[in-house]
């Protein structure tokens, strides 16, 4: 059988003495969606960014397709996962297109080729190219957030990497932008792993979600089994607040 | 290039005095058929000393006093102790430059007053001494001990008011020095200091042992008394000739052709920009990267920031001394000062345009696989840009300001005129530098306005 994907094992992360995660094991298959929820400070982003080796373990070890996360291979490494964070992260400097393009051009693609890219992602983003033109400030929160997905695919990588992907967004302009994202996870067949706080988009999303409290995983399954067999009284509490009042 | 290297040095302070006896002394060993140029105006006495221990000059006019009170204090043979240097002092020139008490022609000649001793007699003189006479040991203090003069009646003023105030009747005597410009113009007999209270500033030539003998000879030549010193002094303040002019009057040759303004301002421009460009540029070159530096490794980066924020503090005239004896004097020293008070502004500037980059911008920049250097130059720098260019603007205003102050020790440029001018109370001269450095430094922010718009990418301006 293959390796997982995503591999961490005993993975622990202090923030100046502070427990902030561990230990964790956690194993992520090709071609899966992942939702890591949870409350805030459980540990949710800081899980996601060993897995890009944006944050080291100070102890344990996390290990991409079989092969530990090397210090050296880290750039190498990353341009096979897309990350999208909260807001988009986009460079100011640069235009929608000077995102998108930015690593392909440093890759020295030639242009013939950025050119279709970005018509293709265009498209799978549904993002008019008039808007690929403005700078970040002129783009609102939807469009940038777009934009930021198009930058995240633009070297087709196998795996997408989301940090809160719609959390600044006004509901309308999320309800749409879940849609077009899931259409899109459904189509190009990426293993993606997202961070949410939101039980109800991340059960949209993803076929397996991972629970997280104070550092540590509580429980990992299909949404339903959350709802129907919480493991203990605090997933269940988890549970409760998210539904909407009857 | 020979010719530069052989050329005779004569180094004058920056005072009308020394300038006139620099000018002379130039100009005699020109006659002499030696090659000789004059660095005039250097900074005081420290920058001409210092300047003459390094072979930077070759000579200069020194007075006694003010080698055995300043330079050599508690020696009592000057001249052993100049030789272990390798430095002669010359012959006495003729004139003494030696504190003096002079009082209202009229007065004295009403009450017969011709020495110090007589003044004790008439306490009914009112005396207007100067801030710096009143508080010097060798002054009224030294004064009051040696003649046993009455404190009543006797005011503190500042130099310029009490030559005012002596000419309104307001006083009938005050304190000058013996070869001051105003004692031809103002009608004041200058009293006999009878008991030697004042130590003796007699003019010499301080020179290196290796000059030619014929040089030498040129030197010892040069004889000035002290009524024509006078004369020279109060033709240079009062009837504003240029010292050239004066020198080549009283050695009785033809002055050379004095240079235009159009001519003046464009080579001192030439020089000032010279200063400023190379500093600035070698400051720029080093200032990014330490700004980086400083960025990436927090401990060592407050040390270096600190270190660039304690050079700013040093006065420039000191950072100046300290490095003629590693670097002479001229464009150099300058050059390295401007360069180090270049180098805060530049890394700082950077260093906050580092820190002030959003986090999540930096962080994304690394998730999308760019190696730590592309992030640098693709994402970081460019976000940066401004920060770091305000930096330079401010280090090229603060350079062209600072660089008038390269006058002190020969490096010429527009800080000449103002040094000048300042001398001779001429508010034109001190304009024909103050004005074109103004000029500059506005131009330079231009300069950096337009620079931003050309390297700031658009999307930080929007």
């Amino acid at each position: 059988m293959a390796a997982p994907v995503f591999e961490a094992r005993s993975v622990v992360r202090r923030y100046g003495g502070a427990l902030a995660l561990g230990p964790v094991d956690l194993s992520i298959e090709e071609a899966s969606t992942t939702a890591l929820i949870g409350p805030s400070g459980a540990g949710k982003s800081t899980l996601l960014r060993l897995l890009n080796g944006l944050v080291a373990p100070d102890s344990g070890e996390v290990r991409f397709l079989g092969a530990p996360l090397a210090a050296e291979r880290l750039p190498e490494i990353r341009r096979q996962m897309g990350y999208v964070v909260q807001g988009g992260g986009l460079f100011p400097h640069l235009d929608g297109e000077g995102n998108v393009a930015l690593v392909a051009r440093w890759l020295r693609w030639d242009e013939g080729r950025v050119e279709r890219r970005i018509a293709e992602l265009a498209e799978t983003a549904r993002l008019p190219r008039e808007a690929l033109r403005r700078f970040p400030s002129q783009l609102s929160g939807g469009q940038a957030q777009r934009v930021s997905l198009m930058r995240a695919l633009m070297l087709d990588p196998p795996v997408l990497l989301f940090d809160e992907p719609l959390g600044a967004l006004d509901p309308m302009t999320r309800f749409e932008l879940q849609q077009d994202l899931r259409e899109a996870f459904a189509r190009l067949r990426k293993t993606v792993v997202l961070v949410t706080h939101d039980l109800a988009e991340a059960a949209f999303f993803a076929g397996r979600l991972v629970l997280l409290r104070d550092g540590t995983i509580v429980q990992q399954g299909p949404a339903q089994d959350l709802m129907d067999a919480p493991a203990d009284p605090f997933v269940a509490r988890f549970v409760r607040a998210q539904r909407p009042p009857p | 290039m020979i010719l530069i290297l052989l050329a005779i040095v004569v180094g004058s302070k920056q005072f009308t005095e020394s300038v006139i006896v620099g000018e002379i002394a130039t100009q005699a060993l020109q006659a002499s058929g030696a090659a000789a140029s004059h660095r005039r105006e250097l900074g005081g006495t420290r920058v001409l000393w210092e300047a003459l221990r390094a072979g930077q000059i070759d000579v200069y006019p020194e007075y006694t006093g003010t080698i055995s009170e300043e330079l050599l204090p508690g020696e009592r043979d000057l001249a052993a102790a100049l030789g272990g240097m390798g430095i002669r002092m010359g012959q006495p020139i003729g004139f003494d430059d030696s504190y003096a008490i002079g009082i209202r022609r009229d007065a004295a000649e009403r009450l017969g007053t011709r020495t110090i001793s007589d003044l004790s007699r008439h306490p009914e003189l009112r005396l207007g001494f100067s801030n710096e006479f009143m508080r010097r040991r060798d002054g009224w203090p030294r004064l009051h001990e040696v003649y046993g003069l009455a404190e009543t009646g006797v005011r503190g003023l500042q130099h310029e008011v009490a030559y005012r105030a002596l000419l309104d009747g307001a006083i009938d005597g005050t304190d000058l020095y013996s070869t001051d410009a105003e004692i031809r113009a103002g009608g004041l007999t200058i009293l006999a200091d009878d008991r030697r209270a004042f130590p003796r500033y007699q003019a010499v030539f301080l020179f290196r042992k290796g000059l030619p003998p014929q040089a030498q000879r040129a030197l010892e030549s040069v004889r000035i008394d002290q009524q024509q010193m006078i004369a020279m002094n109060a033709r240079a303040l009062i009837d504003r000739v240029s010292e050239q002019r004066i020198a080549a009057d009283f050695l009785g040759m033809r002055a050379a052709d004095p240079e235009g303004l159009p001519r003046r301002v464009l080579r001192r421009t030439g020089e000032h920009l010279f200063l400023v460009a190379i500093s600035l540029a070698a400051a720029i070159v080093l200032s990014i990267p330490l700004g980086i530096l400083a960025f990436r490794r927090a401990r060592s980066g407050q040390a270096l920031l600190a270190f660039a924020g304690a050079l700013q503090t040093i006065p420039s005239l000191a950072l100046l001394v300290f490095m003629i004896p590693l670097l002479g004097i001229g464009a150099a020293p300058a050059i390295v000062a401007l360069f180090l008070y270049s180098l805060l502004p530049i890394i700082r500037g950077t260093h906050s345009g580092l820190a002030g980059i959003a986090p999540e911008v930096r962080e994304s920049a690394h998730a999308l696989g760019l190696p730590p250097r592309a992030v640098l130059v693709l994402v970081e720098l460019p976000l940066a840009s401004r920060a770091i260019l305000a930096g330079i603007k401010t280090a090229a205003v603060i350079n062209v300001g600072t660089a008038t102050l390269g006058a002190l020790i020969g490096a010429g440029g527009y800080g000449q005129p103002i040094l000048t001018g300042i001398r001779l109370a001429d508010t034109a001269l001190i304009l024909e530098g103050a004005l074109p450095a103004a000029a500059l430094a506005l131009l330079a922010q231009a300069l950096f306005d337009l620079l931003e718009l050309l390297l700031v990418p658009r999307g930080l301006r929007l």
